[in-house]
Protein backbone atom coordinates (compact mmCIF):
# COMPACT_ATOMS: atom_id res chain seq x y z
CA UNK A 1 0.00 0.00 0.00
CA UNK A 2 1.70 3.66 -0.96
CA UNK A 3 2.81 5.31 2.28
CA UNK A 4 1.21 8.32 1.11
CA UNK A 5 -2.23 6.90 2.19
CA UNK A 6 -0.54 6.38 5.82
CA UNK A 7 0.67 9.81 5.93
CA UNK A 8 -2.89 10.86 5.11
CA UNK A 9 -4.27 8.61 7.64
CA UNK A 10 -2.01 9.79 10.54
CA UNK A 11 -2.96 13.75 9.48
CA UNK A 12 -6.54 13.32 9.90
CA UNK A 13 -6.86 11.55 12.86
CA UNK A 14 -3.79 13.82 14.30
CA UNK A 15 -5.79 16.85 13.42
CA UNK A 16 -8.65 14.98 14.84
CA UNK A 17 -7.11 15.19 18.20
CA UNK A 18 -6.05 18.55 18.12
CA UNK A 19 -9.80 19.39 17.08
CA UNK A 20 -10.73 18.05 20.39
CA UNK A 21 -8.25 19.60 22.50
CA UNK A 22 -8.34 23.00 21.49
CA UNK A 23 -12.45 22.45 21.46
CA UNK A 24 -13.56 20.33 24.28
CA UNK A 25 -13.14 22.20 27.86
CA UNK A 26 -13.41 18.67 30.02
CA UNK A 27 -9.84 17.60 31.04
CA UNK A 28 -10.38 13.55 30.22
CA UNK A 29 -11.73 14.32 26.97
CA UNK A 30 -8.63 16.65 26.60
CA UNK A 31 -6.47 13.72 27.78
CA UNK A 32 -8.63 11.28 25.31
CA UNK A 33 -7.67 13.42 22.36
CA UNK A 34 -3.93 13.26 23.71
CA UNK A 35 -4.08 9.61 23.60
CA UNK A 36 -5.38 9.89 20.35
CA UNK A 37 -2.47 11.60 18.78
CA UNK A 38 -0.11 9.73 20.45
CA UNK A 39 -1.82 6.74 18.33
CA UNK A 40 -1.50 9.03 15.07
CA UNK A 41 1.95 9.27 15.42
CA UNK A 42 2.84 5.68 16.01
CA UNK A 43 1.04 4.11 12.94
CA UNK A 44 2.88 6.44 10.99
CA UNK A 45 5.99 5.20 12.80
CA UNK A 46 4.84 1.73 12.19
CA UNK A 47 4.39 2.22 8.24
CA UNK A 48 7.28 4.26 7.62
CA UNK A 49 9.09 1.30 9.48
CA UNK A 50 8.12 -0.90 7.08
CA UNK A 51 8.58 1.06 4.21
CA UNK A 52 12.73 1.45 5.18
CA UNK A 53 12.61 -2.30 5.42
CA UNK A 54 11.40 -2.95 2.46
CA UNK A 55 13.95 -0.50 0.99
CA UNK A 56 16.68 -1.81 2.36
CA UNK A 57 15.56 -5.10 2.63
CA UNK A 58 18.37 -6.74 0.26
CA UNK A 59 21.43 -5.42 2.59
CA UNK A 60 20.27 -5.47 6.15
CA UNK A 61 17.52 -7.81 6.87
CA UNK A 62 16.28 -6.03 9.88
CA UNK A 63 16.35 -2.48 8.88
CA UNK A 64 12.70 -1.10 10.47
CA UNK A 65 13.28 -3.07 13.90
CA UNK A 66 14.55 0.36 15.68
CA UNK A 67 11.34 1.98 14.62
CA UNK A 68 8.99 -0.63 16.00
CA UNK A 69 10.73 -0.58 19.06
CA UNK A 70 10.64 3.37 19.46
CA UNK A 71 6.28 2.86 19.14
CA UNK A 72 6.94 -0.04 21.74
CA UNK A 73 8.83 2.66 23.73
CA UNK A 74 6.50 5.45 23.16
CA UNK A 75 3.41 2.94 24.30
CA UNK A 76 5.07 2.73 27.71
CA UNK A 77 5.63 6.30 28.08
CA UNK A 78 2.26 6.97 27.32
CA UNK A 79 1.14 4.50 29.87
CA UNK A 80 3.12 5.85 32.35
CA UNK A 81 1.98 9.37 31.34
CA UNK A 82 -1.78 8.30 31.43
CA UNK A 83 -1.42 7.13 35.21
CA UNK A 84 0.03 10.34 36.50
CA UNK A 85 -1.92 12.73 34.69
CA UNK A 86 -4.76 10.71 35.88
CA UNK A 87 -4.13 11.09 39.74
CA UNK A 88 -3.82 14.45 38.51
CA UNK A 89 -7.03 14.91 37.10
CA UNK A 90 -8.59 12.86 40.50
CA UNK A 91 -7.09 15.07 43.11
CA UNK A 92 -8.03 18.37 41.02
CA UNK A 93 -11.48 17.09 40.73
CA UNK A 94 -11.56 16.87 44.63
CA UNK A 95 -9.92 19.89 45.09
CA UNK A 96 -12.47 22.17 42.63
CA UNK A 97 -15.45 19.56 41.87
CA UNK A 98 -15.20 19.69 38.59
CA UNK A 99 -12.79 18.41 35.67
CA UNK A 100 -13.22 21.85 33.61
CA UNK A 101 -9.85 23.05 32.72
CA UNK A 102 -11.72 27.20 32.52
CA UNK A 103 -11.36 27.01 36.28
CA UNK A 104 -7.69 26.11 36.38
CA UNK A 105 -7.31 29.54 35.49
CA UNK A 106 -5.85 30.71 38.87
CA UNK A 107 -2.03 30.66 38.10
CA UNK A 108 -3.31 33.82 36.05
CA UNK A 109 -4.22 36.11 39.13
CA UNK B 1 -16.87 10.79 17.55
CA UNK B 2 -14.56 10.97 20.28
CA UNK B 3 -14.69 14.92 19.95
CA UNK B 4 -17.93 15.96 19.36
CA UNK B 5 -19.82 13.24 22.13
CA UNK B 6 -21.73 14.74 24.99
CA UNK B 7 -20.94 12.31 27.37
CA UNK B 8 -17.55 11.23 28.45
CA UNK B 9 -18.17 7.01 28.93
CA UNK B 10 -19.45 7.36 25.04
CA UNK B 11 -16.11 9.34 24.30
CA UNK B 12 -14.23 6.43 25.91
CA UNK B 13 -15.69 4.15 24.01
CA UNK B 14 -15.27 5.39 20.44
CA UNK B 15 -11.74 5.82 21.54
CA UNK B 16 -11.96 1.92 22.04
CA UNK B 17 -13.28 1.60 18.64
CA UNK B 18 -10.56 3.56 17.69
CA UNK B 19 -7.78 1.98 18.94
CA UNK B 20 -8.82 -1.53 17.51
CA UNK B 21 -9.27 0.41 14.33
CA UNK B 22 -5.05 1.22 14.54
CA UNK B 23 -4.79 -2.12 15.71
CA UNK B 24 -6.36 -3.66 12.39
CA UNK B 25 -3.61 -1.58 10.18
CA UNK B 26 -0.87 -2.86 12.44
CA UNK B 27 -1.93 -6.58 11.77
CA UNK B 28 -2.06 -4.93 7.76
CA UNK B 29 1.52 -4.03 8.44
CA UNK B 30 2.14 -7.27 9.53
CA UNK B 31 3.91 -5.90 13.16
CA UNK B 32 1.90 -8.62 15.42
CA UNK B 33 3.60 -7.79 18.37
CA UNK B 34 2.99 -3.92 18.26
CA UNK B 35 -1.28 -5.17 17.96
CA UNK B 36 -1.14 -7.38 20.78
CA UNK B 37 0.29 -5.14 22.40
CA UNK B 38 -2.09 -2.23 21.36
CA UNK B 39 -5.09 -4.28 22.31
CA UNK B 40 -3.59 -4.99 26.06
CA UNK B 41 -2.32 -1.98 26.90
CA UNK B 42 -4.11 0.43 25.06
CA UNK B 43 -7.60 -0.39 23.87
CA UNK B 44 -7.39 -2.46 27.58
CA UNK B 45 -5.68 -1.21 30.54
CA UNK B 46 -5.67 2.66 29.95
CA UNK B 47 -9.34 2.62 28.92
CA UNK B 48 -10.50 0.46 31.61
CA UNK B 49 -8.60 3.05 34.00
CA UNK B 50 -10.27 5.78 31.86
CA UNK B 51 -13.17 4.42 32.71
CA UNK B 52 -13.08 3.73 36.24
CA UNK B 53 -11.89 7.73 36.81
CA UNK B 54 -15.17 8.87 35.17
CA UNK B 55 -17.33 6.41 37.07
CA UNK B 56 -15.71 7.48 39.94
CA UNK B 57 -16.49 10.87 39.14
CA UNK B 58 -19.92 10.16 38.18
CA UNK B 59 -19.40 12.30 35.35
CA UNK B 60 -22.10 10.13 32.90
CA UNK B 61 -24.59 13.07 33.24
CA UNK B 62 -23.36 15.88 30.49
CA UNK B 63 -22.02 18.78 33.09
CA UNK B 64 -19.69 20.52 30.48
CA UNK B 65 -21.28 24.16 30.48
CA UNK B 66 -21.65 25.49 26.97
CA UNK B 67 -18.51 28.14 26.21
CA UNK B 68 -17.51 30.98 24.03
CA UNK B 69 -19.41 29.69 20.52
CA UNK B 70 -16.05 31.95 18.92
CA UNK B 71 -13.49 30.14 21.30
CA UNK B 72 -15.00 26.57 19.40
CA UNK B 73 -14.64 27.61 16.07
CA UNK B 74 -11.43 29.50 16.44
CA UNK B 75 -10.31 25.84 17.65
CA UNK B 76 -11.79 24.03 14.89
CA UNK B 77 -10.31 26.69 12.64
CA UNK B 78 -6.72 26.22 13.94
CA UNK B 79 -7.22 22.36 13.49
CA UNK B 80 -8.65 23.24 9.82
CA UNK B 81 -5.47 25.15 9.04
CA UNK B 82 -2.87 22.26 10.25
CA UNK B 83 -4.93 19.63 7.86
CA UNK B 84 -4.84 22.61 4.91
CA UNK B 85 -1.34 23.11 5.34
CA UNK B 86 -0.24 19.54 6.15
CA UNK B 87 -1.86 17.95 3.30
CA UNK B 88 -0.66 20.98 0.59
CA UNK B 89 3.02 20.19 2.06
CA UNK B 90 2.38 16.24 1.40
CA UNK B 91 0.22 16.30 -1.49
CA UNK B 92 3.36 16.81 -4.73
CA UNK B 93 5.76 14.74 -2.66
CA UNK B 94 7.23 12.60 -4.70
CA UNK B 95 7.02 9.42 -2.40
CA UNK B 96 4.48 7.73 -4.83
CA UNK B 97 6.78 5.07 -5.48
CA UNK B 98 7.35 4.33 -1.55
CA UNK B 99 5.31 0.99 -0.84
CA UNK B 100 4.97 0.19 2.66
CA UNK B 101 5.17 -3.93 2.38
CA UNK B 102 1.64 -5.33 4.16
CA UNK B 103 1.44 -9.10 4.94
CA UNK B 104 4.84 -9.88 4.30
CA UNK B 105 8.26 -9.04 6.06
CA UNK B 106 9.09 -10.69 9.56
CA UNK B 107 10.84 -7.88 11.32
CA UNK B 108 7.40 -7.10 13.56
CA UNK B 109 7.31 -10.80 14.84
CA UNK B 110 7.94 -11.13 18.60
CA UNK B 111 11.03 -13.00 18.06
CA UNK B 112 12.84 -10.41 15.91
CA UNK B 113 11.76 -7.55 17.88
CA UNK B 114 12.88 -9.49 21.07
CA UNK B 115 16.31 -9.92 19.84
CA UNK B 116 16.64 -6.25 19.26
CA UNK B 117 15.05 -5.36 22.19
CA UNK B 118 17.26 -7.36 24.50
CA UNK B 119 20.43 -6.81 22.49
CA UNK B 120 21.32 -3.31 21.58
CA UNK B 121 18.00 -1.51 23.21
CA UNK B 122 18.15 -3.36 26.55
CA UNK B 123 19.46 -0.09 28.42
CA UNK B 124 16.73 1.69 27.51
CA UNK B 125 14.38 -1.43 28.80
CA UNK B 126 16.00 -1.15 32.02
CA UNK B 127 15.56 2.65 31.87
CA UNK B 128 12.07 2.26 31.05
CA UNK B 129 11.32 0.52 34.08
CA UNK B 130 12.79 2.97 36.15
CA UNK B 131 10.19 5.19 34.70
CA UNK B 132 7.42 3.26 35.47
CA UNK B 133 8.67 2.65 38.93
CA UNK B 134 8.53 6.40 39.67
CA UNK B 135 5.10 7.17 37.66
CA UNK B 136 3.39 4.35 39.85
CA UNK B 137 4.88 6.06 43.10
CA UNK B 138 4.36 9.59 41.97
CA UNK B 139 0.68 8.39 40.82
CA UNK B 140 0.21 7.05 44.27
CA UNK B 141 1.48 10.28 46.23
CA UNK B 142 -0.42 12.46 44.36
CA UNK B 143 -3.28 10.38 44.55
CA UNK B 144 -3.52 9.65 48.52
CA UNK B 145 -5.83 12.38 50.61
CA UNK B 146 -3.34 14.78 52.47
Amino acid sequence: MPINYYIFLSIALFVIGMAGVLTRRNAIIIFMCIELMLNAVNLLMVAFSKMHHLAKATTDATAGTDGQLFVFFIMVVAAAEVSVGLAIIVMMYRNIHSVDVNFLNRLKH
Amino acid sequence: MVVVSKNPVYSVLWLIFTFFCISGHYILLNAQFLFIVNIIVYAGAIMVLFLFVIMLMNLNKSSEPQKNRWLRMAGVLAAGCLLLVLVAALKNIDIKKQVAETNTGDIGLIQNLGKALFNEFVIPFEISSILFLSAMVGAVVVGKKE
